[in-house]
């Protein structure tokens, strides 16, 4: 516990860890806005997530390995994710929509250890990553670093969240989505092609992945394994914002991020992993909990 | 030729192959000592998820305390092997029992996927949680003690142990199925609501449940980690995505809440595996994602349930034959 | 002569509607009572607040003699009071012996009571039931593959398998082809006062109020309109006009 009197006993160390955990939380909050959006819609908990997020940080990797320029590396990784996203769904996820959720849970599992398998084979299990040089800023009177980098992964995430809820709203395919997600019997009664709809979604949580990956290898590292934590966080954010709440995803990712920074500091990096999936764990007891409390969710 | 007569028979014929197994086939003992704990992983799982309902992806947990508890307690003993192997094996199964008994309350109070998520939860946490802690040898994990004799003979006792725990696990849970226990257990998986307004004490049998499953998972941890001849918190401990997910498959495919189809989803599973390791090298884990992709997507019924839906008689049910007239209420 | 089932008061909201507002009724020991009113009337809203599934906001609810509004459904169930649901609910994948036998008596669930091998002791009583309903020739088949009207035969027969001491019926002959309701109701009967079952009953149907329940309560839009012996209430201008001539 001397980190803890550290961190006591130099106060402007906290600010470091909440101005990292709320760099890291963005990257967060697009994989768990895409996650929310196919729950949303399709009723699908997609355990591929973070497996999609995993392969659009290779897309940017090897993109940035054939010297194009890491600004295009974002909408390259959007759009093959699309792509994959939307076959993804009409080989597999479209017979699952609609049954059991357990059957897609596990069906979504099947996919993302598939591609995370396929990923070692194809890319190996080293390491990489596609940072950019660029600078570091200071703040706080040179205390607190922030890798501009960083600050501009913030930024595009910002500008993505706020393109896709725009999105939503206003365009036609937007507001089939939002309308399927309501009522799914009314909206096909109206005309909308629902399946359509929900393989636009899921390739369009995809694509979120994409982005979000290409931020992360920009940021981070890539390596095939990075998958499951990914989907964990996603999950856990989409979880205690509470599904439908939009605004409450960024605020509480960038909670999440700062709650790891703190978890790794004091109790040292190896526990980080294990510190996530405990909390995922106390999350859901908790949030169980509140509810038997409230005697809400008896049938 | 009765159903029952059929079902005696292939029995017996198991039991006798399971016990001449090693000497039929002494090149493949360490995969058929595998197919056991396969059984046994199977059967485990069913009792929590196809019986009951609740499909538990953490089921590992249970399997990987064992693991640690049999080979530290070994490590740290004076007595002969086979002494310190059998205390061991009982620890771990204290241990596992007591964390199922501790954390069902909590955990199975929660339904359907947020359920499924929370064991996924647990069986990760633990992982993690082990490999940073250094006094189980954080990431390596340990070495843990082994039989003497030379490696045939050893492989062949852990096979017996092995082979002696799934018989233990299929007896054990054909008998409590026939109990009030696979009943009360049965009727929360169609309708707990229902259960609880009939006044059944649900949250014992599941907890009662999950603690039966944890038991033979406890035991079966140490023999593992001997056969094995390591304990790793990630790839063997508490391997979730192997172990944890192959749970769930072998009964899917065979047939989730039956007896026998978690043990024909085990056998055919393991087979299946064999065959990809052996010719498909390198590719053997994608095979087998694809194949998991597979049998969720085309075959959730299993054999099992593609039988009964051909021969319900063998299982024991009643179809109705149309009636030719009269009132019907 | 106190009664076994006393609510009062009962308030229960959902989310700004006022499900049921000020509700009190009370139910004697042995008798058979209706609780009528047109569809969304609050009905089936305080069976479930009686029965333990929901909360209520205010008031009390006396069953022989202990406070139960604070109960899950479960301790209430334990308790004697058990209910039936409109849409049906019995164990669809096993079969309407194993309903039945599931369905038995069991105050203290010790270890050994819980793998005993039940079936042997309670199967008899679970035959004579599934008689009594007129399921008898179905008990092998699986619950779920029951008709409607059949399955709530069996919801029935599970009800008082469980020996409960008050038992609250939601519409108990809706869906039951016409020709036999009057053997039904003449088990409704015949339960009440050869098993001591006391009886609360949803029924839309007044034919069936009329013959069974001694006193009947009407419920409109969540508070109690009327109450009464049951041939009053026809006639009740009141009770006529919140069904709005439907029946």
């Amino acid at each position: 516990m001397d980190n803890l009197r550290i961190l006591i006993q130099a106060p402007v160390l906290n600010l470091q860890l909440i101005v990292d955990g709320v760099l890291v939380g963005s990257v967060f909050a697009l994989a768990a806005f895409g996650m929310a959006l196919v729950w949303g819609v399709t009723n699908i908990i997609n355990v591929a997530q973070g497996e999609l997020v995993m392969l659009g940080g290779y897309v940017a990797i090897y993109t940035a390995a054939a010297g194009v320029h890491p600004l295009f590396a974002l909408p390259l990784a959007f759009a093959a994710l699309y792509l994959l996203g939307w076959l993804l769904y009409r080989l597999v996820v479209f017979r699952v929509v609609g049954r059991d959720l357990f059957i897609s849970v596990l069906a979504t599992f099947g996919l993302s250890i598939l591609l995370q398998q396929l990923a070692n084979q194809f890319f190996g299990a080293d390491i990489r990553t596609a940072r950019p040089e660029l600078g570091t800023l200071f703040l706080a009177g040179g205390r607190v670093s922030v890798p501009e980098i960083k600050l501009i992964a913030l930024a595009a995430a910002l500008v993505l969240g706020a393109a896709l809820t725009a999105f939503l709203k206003v365009s036609r395919l937007g507001q089939a989505i939002r309308a399927s997600a309501q009522n799914p019997r009314a909206a096909r009664v109206l005309g909308i092609d629902t399946d359509h709809v929900y393989a636009a979604t899921f390739a369009l949580n995809a694509a979120i992945c994409g982005a979000t990956g290409a931020l992360v290898a920009m940021t981070w590292v890539i390596h095939p394994y990075l998958g499951l934590p990914f989907t964990v966080r996603s999950f856990m954010i989409v979880v205690v914002a509470g599904l439908g709440n939009v605004l409450g995803i960024p605020i509480v990712a960038a909670g999440l991020g700062t709650v790891e920074q703190y978890a790794g500091f004091v109790l040292g990096a190896e526990f980080q992993t294990g510190i996530l999936f405990s909390l995922l764990v106390a999350i859901l007891v908790a949030r169980n909990q509140l509810l038997r409390r409230q005697r809400r969710h008896l049938e | 030729m009765t159903s029952g007569v059929a079902r005696r028979g292939a029995e017996l014929g198991v039991l006798a192959l399971g016990v001449a197994a090693p000497w039929l086939a002494p090149a493949w003992v360490t995969q058929l000592a595998f197919l056991w704990l396969m059984v046994l992983f199977a059967l485990t799982w069913d009792v929590v998820g196809g019986q009951m309902g609740y499909n538990s992806f953490g089921n590992v947990l249970f399997f990987g305390l064992g693991a640690y508890a049999t080979s530290l307690l070994q490590r740290g003993s004076h007595l002969g092997y086979y002494a310190s192997l059998f205390l061991g094996m009982g620890l771990s199964a204290v241990i596992a029992v007591a964390a199922a008994a501790l954390l069902g309350p909590l955990i199975l109070d929660m339904r359907g996927h947020y359920f499924a998520i929370a064991t996924l939860g647990l069986g990760v946490a633990a992982a993690e949680l082990f490999a940073a802690w250094e006094w189980v040898g954080g990431g390596s994990g340990i070495l843990p003690a082994l039989p003497p004799g030379t490696v045939p003979e050893r492989n062949r006792f852990f096979y017996y142990v092995l082979f002696g725990l799934a018989l233990a696990t299929f007896l054990t849970l054909r008998w409590a199925y026939r109990t009030r226990f696979g009943l009360v257990i049965n009727a929360i998986r169609d309708d707990e609501a229902k259960a609880e307004a009939m006044g059944l004490h649900t949250t014992r049998y599941k907890v009662a449940a999950w603690m039966l499953s944890a038991l033979f998972l406890g035991l079966a941890g140490g023999p593992v980690a001997g056969l094995a001849g390591f304990v790793d918190p990630r790839d063997l401990a508490f391997a979730g995505s192997t172990f944890g997910v192959w749970m769930v498959l072998m009964a899917i495919l065979g047939g989730k809440g039956t007896l026998w189809g978690p043990v024909v989803g085990a056998v055919i599973f393991h087979a299946v595996q064999e065959a990809f390791w052996t010719f498909l090298l390198g590719w053997q884990r994608v095979a087998l994602g694809a194949l998991i992709v597979a049998i969720v997507v085309f075959f959730p019924e299993g054999i099992m349930g593609w039988l009964r839906a051909r021969n319900p008689g063998w299982f024991g049910e009643v179809v109705e034959e149309p009636r030719r007239g009269g009132a019907q209420p | 002569m106190s009664a076994l089932l006393a609510a009062r008061n009962v308030t229960k909201t959902y989310g700004g509607v006022v499900a049921n507002r000020n509700v009190s009724l009370s139910v004697p020991r042995g008798a058979i009572v209706g609780l009528i009113g047109p569809n969304g009337s609050g009905k089936t809203t305080l069976f479930s607040c009686v029965a333990g599934s929901h909360p209520i906001d205010s008031g009390s609810i006396v069953f022989d003699g202990a406070e139960i509004s604070r109960k899950r459904p479960a301790e209430v169930a334990r308790l004697g009071l058990l209910r039936t649901f409109q849409r049906t609910r019995v164990y669809g994948r096993m079969s309407c012996m194993q309903n039945m036998v599931v369905s038995a008596p069991r105050a203290r669930e010790t270890l050994r009571a819980m793998f005993s091998r039940s079936s042997l002791e309670s199967s008899g009583r679970a035959e004579e039931l599934l008689e009594f309903v007129g399921l008898h020739g179905k008990r092998f088949l699986r619950a779920g593959e029951l008709s409607f009207g059949q399955q709530k035969l069996l919801e029935l027969a599970m009800a008082l398998m469980n020996e409960p001491k008050l038992l609250l019926l939601d519409e108990p002959t809706a869906g039951i082809n016409p020709t036999l309701i009057n053997g039904l109701v003449d088990r409704l009967r015949r339960a009440n006062r050869e098993l001591g079952v006391t009886l609360l009953v949803i029924e839309h149907n007044m034919r069936v109020i009329t013959a069974l329940a001694g006193y009947v309560y009407c419920l409109a839009h969540g508070e109690l309109l009327a109450e009464g012996p049951p041939v009053a209430l026809q006639h009740d201008p009141r009770v006529l006009d919140a069904y709005l001539g439907t029946h």
